[in-house]
């Protein structure tokens, strides 16, 4: 008996191989001939994003796209829930099955999918009969801020497509409670920021200041450091020319602020279980121009350029673009179509009822001279249309998502729960950003 | 009273035989039938089991310790990559980066909370509901619902209670018992908050492991220790506590199974990992290097460094908990 074991598990095995091997047979991704890919037509899957605004936009620009197009149909659908969208697309391209556009990624993904090999050079792809190649394409619509997309060789591997630029939203409310003039509030430099912020904690007005999220996940520097850096600097990256900006006087200011912020209980260290500026838990918010319809029925808000040290003329003043661009993915079999459809999708009566339906700023140039009769008619969106214009984007580099998680790691440290000085912190970050750059540099002369 | 639980099962007179004739008898068998065995349908039946086996645990642990030993990431099919051979260096990177020499320490500080209070507190309600008292389905069903209830749920009520304006912190203000700062910010506090978190959310699949267990212990047992003079919780440590000793090595090495993949908790409910790494996991850094962060290699030396620690440490408990059995 006992000696017959190892026959039946091998039996088993056998007959368990047998079952697995015509099925991954059957499912082996097989990738696609790029040269074939670019000039072909037909059939597009593309993915967006499933928030109900973009979802009715993208059903109307699909449903006018195939009654124009009867013999190149595009399927369209939500992309896949997962952990997030970054790491499900990542899973689509490693499978061999991610669609042919995606209009939702982000460009800090951008360096990694483009490792991956997962992404399309947009510049590969044929000219359109206007004779413009995707470069050219690229640069009329979006102007000088389509630069920073570009990949290290110069080519483009995502097509601009709409931004959030984050900005400091405040409860009137709350402001006139505590005392302070809600249409004229003192946000300009960091003192006034501080001092705003104790006058609302220490009426009552609001139980904090500004209240973003302290976790630790590597995009939250989006949302509170980098919109800051960015106003601080004038237009900054985290990394330009292959080295960290960050640590010096500019990057130690912003790295003051909030840790004064967090040490005098003006911003909490807690997740928030909802929305804290909705919920009354903070009289200010980092948020883009999706915060208009969001807001619009629960507080009465204004808005302000984010504060500088020394102060800045708002029509000076930057900030993260927090924008989400178009890519087209290597799986895609018929990529001439799939062209032709970011195209149509980023035309500028395309780009109007995108505007229109979300209330995001689609990333062109005079973004407000294009629509003017539509920012008359929504004047709320003004102030982001013209803070659109100077928005700067997440550095493009392929360690993108580690460097953010290195930095986001030091500002827990120096400035959330302030276990180290804000010196060693900003030391810290930078030297280990600094590596992973170099790391990148030296992979990239490897290969 | 140990001549019932030594008493042999006495095995029916009528029992076939173990070769029966229509099965060749002692005959020698054939080629095929050698290696096919007595019940060729048998191997056929647990096939499907086996290839979820294969498929879902050991081709993934295999091909780990293949990342682990290459400088991997994941890319397109077809994609022109370099994957070269990098021997221990993944290990290496891993074994001395300090936030991941924290992860583990912080797992082992988790481990030592709740392996020990979940397997006291499960026993002592389990005995608790198994004796008859009015409501026992209700308590039972009170301890199993966290178990079933989506942990993202629930920690949106820990969240409500542990919060620096939460419930708890309203009660014990007044006391001067409030931490600063507050629990799940506190760096002394966090794991352990996540310690007694995890180990409330799975009390009712160990009660129930040894509600299960309880049964087997002989009533007989009991009565005869009562008769030789034990109080109750004489006889809770001398024959209950002996009686489900199996029970509690399953419960000690699933706790500590489940607690070193520990990843939902610190995600949730410290913000991942916070404060400044405290209550950061293993699994917590695996999923930031590999799947956030594209970097297999390093999230397979994370994975297979626990795997060899989770192994040692339930030899250790089989040793220890496991007796003979």
């Amino acid at each position: 008996m006992r000696t017959r074991a190892p026959h039946r598990a091998a039996v088993a095995t056998a007959a368990a191989l047998a079952l697995a091997l015509p099925l991954g047979a059957c499912g082996a991704p097989q990738a696609v001939d790029a040269e074939t890919a670019a000039t072909a037509r037909g059939p597009i899957t593309i993915w967006y994003s499933n928030n109900p605004q973009e979802v009715a936009w993208g059903e109307q620009m699909v449903a006018a796209w195939n009654a124009a197009h009867p013999d190149e149909p595009v399927r369209a659908q939500e992309i896949p829930a997962g952990t997030s969208s970054e790491a499900v697309l990542s899973a689509s391209i490693t499978a061999g099955n991610a669609p042919c556009l995606v209009f939702n990624t982000s460009p800090a993904a951008v360096p990694e999918f483009e490792r991956q090999g997962g992404l399309v050079d947009l510049d590969t792809l044929p000219p359109g009969e206007d004779g413009q190649t995707a470069t050219d394409y690229v640069t009329a619509r979006s102007g000088d801020l389509a630069e920073q997309y570009a990949s290290e060789d110069g080519h483009f591997r995502q097509l601009p497509w709409k931004s959030n630029p984050v900005m400091v939203l405040y409860d009137k409310e709350a402001f006139a409670a505590a005392g302070l003039d809600p249409e004229d509030p003192p946000l300009g430099t960091y003192d006034e920021l501080l001092e705003t912020a104790r006058t609302i904690v220490g009426s009552g007005a609001a139980p904090n200041g500004l209240y973003p999220s302290p976790s630790s996940q590597f995009f939250q520097p989006w949302f509170d450091f980098y919109p800051f850096y960015a106003a601080q600097t004038g237009g900054t990256q985290l990394v330009e020319d292959g080295r960290p900006t960050f640590d010096d006087a500019d990057g130690e200011a912003v790295f003051d602020l909030w840790r004064t912020m967090y040490a005098e209980g003006l911003s909490s260290p807690e997740i928030y279980n909802g929305d804290a500026f909705a919920d009354g838990a903070a009289a200010m918010s980092m948020a883009g121009p999706w915060a208009v319809a969001a807001y619009t029925d629960t507080v009465d808000w204004g808005v302000v350029p984010v504060p500088t040290a020394e102060g800045t003329p708002a029509d000076e003043t930057w900030s993260f673009s927090d924008a989400k661009n178009i890519a087209l993915y290597s799986a895609c079999e018929n990529r001439a179509t799939a062209w032709d459809l970011a195209r149509f999708a980023t035309s500028e009566e395309q780009d109007r009822l995108l505007l229109e339906m979300t209330g995001q700023m689609p990333l062109r140039s005079d973004l407000l001279g294009t629509y003017p009769d539509w920012f008359a008619e929504n004047p709320a969106y003004v102030p982001f249309a013209e803070q659109a214009a100077r928005t700067v984007e997440v550095p493009n580099v392929t360690s993108s998502t580690k460097v953010w998680q290195a930095f986001r790691n030091a500002w827990s440290a120096g400035v959330i729960f302030r276990s180290e000085p804000v010196g060693q912190a900003l030391d810290e970050a930078s030297s280990d950003v600094a590596d992973l750059v170099s790391a990148d540099a030296a992979r990239g002369e490897r290969s | 009273m140990s001549a019932r639980t030594s008493q042999a099962t006495p095995r029916p007179a009528a029992a076939p035989p173990r070769h029966a004739a229509g099965d060749g008898g002692e005959r020698p068998a054939s080629g095929l039938r050698r290696v096919l065995g007595r019940q060729p349908l048998g191997g056929l039946f647990a096939a499907p089991y086996l290839l979820f086996v294969l498929a879902v645990f050991a081709v993934p642990l295999v091909f780990a310790v293949y990342m682990a030993f290459h400088d991997y990431f994941f890319a397109a099919p077809g994609a022109d990559v370099d994957r070269p051979f990098v021997g221990l260096d993944n290990f290496a990177a891993v074994l001395t980066d300090p936030a991941v020499q924290r992860s583990f320490l912080n797992v082992a500080i988790f481990l030592v909370i709740n392996v020990p209070l979940t397997v006291v507190l499960a026993l002592v309600l389990a005995v608790a509901l198994d004796a008859p008292m009015r409501g026992l389905s209700f308590f039972r069903a009170a301890y199993y619902v966290p178990y079933i209830t989506s942990s993202v749920a629930v920690v949106g009520v820990w969240l409500f209670l542990f919060g620096g304006d939460g419930l708890v912190n309203r009660v014990l203000g007044p006391l001067g018992l409030v931490p600063d700062p507050s629990w799940l910010v506190n760096s002394s506090w966090a794991m352990p908050m996540i310690a007694v978190f995890v180990t409330w959310k799975q009390l009712g699949f160990y009660i129930l492991l040894y509600l299960a267990a309880l049964q087997a212990v002989p009533k007989e047992l009991h009565e005869s220790a009562s008769v030789d003079g034990a109080g109750r919780l004489r006889r809770f440590w001398s024959v209950t506590v002996p009686g489900v000793r199996p029970a509690t090595f399953l419960v000690v090495l699933l706790s500590t199974v489940v607690g070193a993949n520990l990843f939902t908790e610190p995600y949730l409910l410290t913000g991942g990992g916070g404060p400044d790494g405290a209550s950061s996991t293993p699994v917590l850094l695996l999923y930031q290097r590999g799947i956030e962060q594209n970097e297999p290699g390093e999230a397979a030396a994370i994975g297979l460094v626990l795997v060899v620690l989770v192994l040692a440490v339930s030899l250790i408990n089989r040793r220890v908990v496991g007796g003979d059995r």
